[in-house]
């Protein structure tokens, strides 16, 4: 379990991260979002004790993280996939971190193994790939089999096998009981991995939600109606009561009712060019929620609930747009 | 995977959650584990096989030039011993040391391997403790040895040329306490590369640091400033390393153990600072 009170960070006159009140939890992967440049990598060096807060505390289990006898059973991190000195084997790398915490070298072999580094353990780490560096890095914060582990963008440079192998490696750690902690600023990547959800922006929480509710709360869903006589399909809408926002050439019908667009506009006698249900990106909607820090003064202490309605004249996209969107949205209602 | 347990737990936050456990051993760690860590850093790269591998052929094959020489000039060392001859490889030898020392610390901040490193081993003391220590017993040992193997291929060379055996205080000074004043000057550049954190940047201090003393007083014409240039002479590394050959510049100044203790004494001072900085900066 992590807990972040408090948590402040400036350098001179810039906040890094500004009064961060979270926990962690055990059991579940918490996904840590927010646009590059938001403070995630800053406080994850905080947590690790790396860069010292101008106020506020970390506990890791109720302790500060200088204060672990033996930190990398505790928490294993990956933060920069470059941490690593290139001239020095993978091997090497991970036995030195294994003797600076009185850990048995065989556990070196059997992390490699688990990343799938075995083959080039004795090869120098300047000669790896980004997505090879990525698994070193991985393979050092499984190293002490710790009950924490913080994550800082891992897919970055992993090829899609690589980033389906790190999911569910997340997974399985998070189903273990372990406590899970990734960072990203792809909210697709967490919608697919996350089970609970902070967001920042501009150092300040947006966010602190389950994966759930948030989709619930952000996903918005209409049905997008192209007609040459939009005046009168706008009438006929109006009068069976359905909300209707105009974006261009096209209109945008609220809610998931292509049906009953479909059959109202064939027995008005309505042409259609185009009827298709469309559902919000939660991209977008993470858009919506680190826009919003820009004025994030004026909004107090609460996230915005939701895009709002001048965002929603901003979502339609090409046509090709649609079917890509109704795919991924269909991939987390599987989950 | 399912994921409808997640929210479930969501809802009771209050609940106690299935805390992993590890089967690893817990460890309580100290100096010793951070030692062997920095043994296993210091000994897997090829800057260190390099560096000391430059050092012994500079002071050995230097050494032995020099020998060589000597011996086949019909010119007498007039009653000097023959371990003075060691110097000059050993003077251009410290360069690597310097190297080596900086890079041992100043290089994991070029490379980002300090923040790996200060995950692992969070009391930065310790880091930096482990990392001296290790550093100056491979500096000693390697040093003392190419010292003494060419202290004793000189004495051996010259006998015929004029020169006394040392004596036993003479020997002591000439391998050990020589060496021992090699490997604090790389530990001080060990931790000039602590706080300076950049390798080019500290490696550059430290040779000016040599060098520069010498060659100002070099230049220093002016009869008013006749004894700064005096202290700056006297008190320059290559005339202290000297000194324990009993060959210095001039007649006044630190003498017999006193370039050691200076030494000590500046390092310690460095030390202290490094490891105020190490604590109060972020990583």
């Amino acid at each position: 379990m992590i807990e972040i009170e408090g948590l402040t960070k400036r350098y001179g006159e810039k906040m890094a991260v500004n009064n961060l009140t979270f926990t962690v939890r055990p059991g579940i992967i918490t996904g840590f979002l927010g646009p590059n440049g938001a403070g995630k990598s800053t406080t994850m060096r905080m947590v690790l004790g790396l860069d010292r807060p101008t106020a506020g505390d970390v506990r890791i289990d109720g302790r500060r993280y200088d204060q672990l006898k033996d930190p990398l059973t505790v928490v294993g991190a990956l933060l920069d996939a470059k941490a690593v000195h290139g001239g020095r084997s993978a091997y090497n790398h991970l036995l030195c971190l294994a003797q600076a915490n009185g850990i048995p070298s065989r556990r070196v072999g059997e992390v490699l193994d688990t990343v799938g580094l075995t083959p080039v353990a004795k090869k120098k780490a300047k000669g790896f790939s980004l997505g090879m560096g990525q698994r070193l890095g991985i393979a050092g914060a499984l190293l002490g089999d710790p009950r924490i582990l913080m994550f800082d963008e891992p897919v970055n440079g992993l090829d899609p096998e690589g980033i389906h192998w790190i999911r569910n490696l997340m997974k399985t750690l998070a189903g273990q009981g372990r406590t899970v902690f990734v960072s990203s600023h792809l909210m697709s990547e967490m919608a697919l991995t996350a089970d609970h959800l902070v967001v920042i922006g501009q150092g300040r929480l947006l966010a602190d939600t389950s994966m759930a509710d948030f989709i619930a709360r952000n996903s918005r869903s209409y049905v997008r109606v192209r007609t040459p006589e939009r005046e009168r399909l706008r009438d006929a809408l109006h009068e069976a009561g359905l909300t209707a926002v105009e974006a261009g050439e096209v209109l945008e019908v609220e809610g998931d009712a292509s049906e009953s667009v479909g059959e109202l506009a064939a027995r008005k006698g309505i042409v259609l060019h185009e009827l298709s249900p469309q559902r919000a990106s939660l991209e977008e909607a993470f858009m919506g929620l680190t826009a919003e820090s820009v004025e994030y003064h004026a909004h107090g202490g609460q996230p915005p609930a939701g895009p709002g309605p001048e965002q929603a004249a901003v979502i339609p996209g090409p046509p090709g747009d649609g079917a890509a969107q109704q795919q991924w949205g269909s991939e987390w209602r599987q989950r | 995977m399912s994921t409808p347990q997640p929210p479930a737990a969501q809802a009771a936050p209050g609940q106690p959650y299935p805390v992993y456990t590890s089967p690893i051993p817990v460890v309580r760690t100290h100096l010793g584990h951070a030692v062997a860590s920095e043994w296993t850093k210091i000994r897997s790269v090829r800057s260190t096989v390099w560096t000391l591998g430059v050092f012994i052929l500079l002071v050995v094959g230097i050494g032995m030039l020099t020998g060589v020489v000597v011996s086949a000039s019909s010119s007498s060392l007039n009653g000097e011993n023959a371990l003075g001859l060691g110097f000059f490889g050993l003077l251009l030898g410290s360069m690597c040391l310097i190297t080596l020392g900086v890079m041992t610390t100043a290089s994991e901040y070029g490379t980002g391997m300090v923040r790996t490193t200060m995950t692992a081993c969070p009391t930065r003391g310790r880091v930096l403790a482990a990392k001296g220590i290790v550093f100056f017993l491979v500096a000693f040992a390697v040093t003392l040895v190419s010292t003494t193997l060419i202290a004793l291929a000189h004495v051996a060379m010259t006998r015929d040329n004029g020169a006394v055996d040392p004596t036993g205080a003479e020997w002591l000074k000439g391998t050990v306490g020589v060496s021992l004043y090699v490997a604090l000057l790389g530990l001080l550049s060990l931790a000039v590369g602590s706080v300076v954190r950049h390798s080019a940047g500290a490696i550059t201090i430290m040779i000016g640091a040599v060098l520069a003393p010498l060659v100002v007083a070099l230049f220093m014409f002016a009869e008013s400033l006749e004894d700064v240039r005096m202290a700056l002479f006297e008190y320059s590394i290559p005339n202290q390393m000297s000194i324990f050959y009993a060959n210095s510049l001039s007649e006044t100044g630190p003498s017999g153990w006193d370039p050691l203790w200076i030494m000590l004494g500046v390092t310690v001072a460095v030390f202290a600072g490094a490891f105020a900085l190490l604590e109060k900066r972020d990583v």
